[in-house]
């Protein structure tokens, strides 16, 4: 089970990477908990710049912008 | 793996989309005039009429300002993998006041920049030792001294304003910074960006990436930008068209023009809460000077809608306390007016 956290202020590109993290998460078959973090301390906290940033098991695997299909496929591969 | 291994293949078909694209695009631009007349013919209507007039203005502009747009934002989003937030902020960690508040405006024009992450950028630069004055001049720069305002106002009229533009939108951003950084505000961040600067700070670079990434990201800069703003462009250059066919020449001199002490000051009010971007504001700018506006009130106007905007605001107020929100944006504003004025006192 992998701990995924999306990083974000609430914008449409923060609504669109939580989005397609489902989808690849789903048709991988792949286990993980969701986690929207809006909250600015705890977004701060992990030390990113821009957003939407992606956040799992505790560290930051991206930032700024929607990931690619590709790169989210990476993520829960293997 | 497989991604690895297939990478320097798709860069040959990158660069010939590339020229192929570069080549079929300044076919088009060098042929705008042509375009609109034989557009314009096939309605059946002249440019003798008030409706032909209007109509031919919107073929002319359409056209173009989606052309110089694409063009340009395709070759920012290659450029701004150069200048993640993350190198921007290396280069200004550490740098004084003046020379810090030169290079963050600077940088604020090819950093990668949404208002919704202004606070995550902000903490970041704070965190990393960049002097709060010098974080201020990137955070005016960075929104109002953008590509697709420069390209608007290089491809409407002409080099000379949109280097006066770029010019005191500069020195609206570093003076703004010398500013609150000389008046000692740190106090006046929230407590937990105090509680959070001596904090951790994550360094992802984008050094690495191969050109491939580069081109990929310019072009999904143009989907992104284009796709968002070109309904806005439409509607802009529609109502430009109007303006331009059927309000009369000198209309706006008795309200906008340079003689009208009030004008400029009225238009920075106005601004705030319209929240549009450059790709917007631009033909209807465009057309309330060809009806005897001043050129420096209305740029105040697009410096102020653009610059100075609520949602923005808002979102910085989670880190920064009343009295910060309202000197940053006070010090904004007069140099905008100030901005303002001297284009009016000088053209």
């Amino acid at each position: 089970m992998k701990m995924v956290k999306v990083l974000g202020s609430g914008c449409a590109k923060c609504r669109s990477t939580v989005a397609l993290i489902e989808r690849v998460a789903a048709a991988q078959g792949a286990a993980i908990a969701l986690e929207k973090v809006e909250d600015m301390p705890t977004i701060a906290s992990y030390g990113v710049m821009s957003t939407p940033a992606v956040v799992i098991d505790g560290s930051v695997v991206h930032a700024g912008g929607v990931p690619t299909e590709g790169a989210v496929a990476a993520w829960f591969g293997s | 793996m497989g991604e690895l291994v297939r990478r320097p293949q798709k860069l040959l078909p990158w660069c010939l989309a590339v020229s192929l694209g570069a080549s079929a695009w300044l076919l088009a631009y060098t042929h705008l005039t042509e375009i609109a007349d034989a557009l314009l013919a096939a309605t059946g209507l002249t440019r003798e009429t008030r409706l032909g007039e209007a109509l031919h203005f919107f073929l002319y502009d359409t056209p173009k300002v989606l052309l110089l747009l694409t063009g340009i934002v395709f070759v920012m989003g290659i450029v701004q993998t150069f200048f993640a937030p993350e190198r921007t902020r290396a280069l200004l960690s550490g740098r004084r006041a003046g020379a810090g508040n030169v290079l963050a405006a600077i940088l604020g024009i090819v950093t990668p920049f949404c208002s919704c992450s202004a606070v995550p950028l902000f903490i970041g630069f704070l965190s990393a030792g960049v002097p709060l004055g010098v974080t201020f001049s990137f955070l005016v720069s960075a929104p109002m001294v953008n590509e697709v305002a420069l390209v608007l106002l290089l491809g409407m009229f002409g080099w000379q304003v949109a280097a006066l533009y770029l010019g005191l939108g500069l020195a609206v951003a570093i003076v703004a910074g010398l500013v609150i950084g000389h008046l000692r505000m740190e106090r006046h961040l929230e407590d937990w960006v105090q509680q959070i600067l001596a904090g951790k700070h994550t360094n992802r670079g984008t050094d690495g990436l191969d050109w491939v990434a580069r081109f990929e990201a310019g072009g999904a800069h143009v989907r992104d930008i284009v796709g968002r703003v070109w309904p806005y462009v439409l509607v802009g250059i529609a109502l430009g068209a109007g303006i331009h066919g059927y309000v009369p020449e000198d209309f706006m001199a008795s309200f906008m023009g340079r003689d009208a002490w009030w004008a400029v000051p009225a238009a920075v009010v106005l601004g705030v809460p319209m929240y549009t971007n450059a790709a917007g504001i631009i033909p209807v700018v465009e057309a309330l000077i060809g009806k005897g506006a001043a050129l420096g009130t209305v740029l105040a106007f697009m410096m102020s809608v653009i610059a100075l905007s609520a949602p923005e605001m808002i979102i910085l107020r989670k880190a920064l306390k009343p009295a910060l929100i309202a000197s940053f944006a006070g010090i904004v504003a007069v140099g905008i007016l100030l901005v303002g004025y001297v284009f009016n006192l000088v053209l």
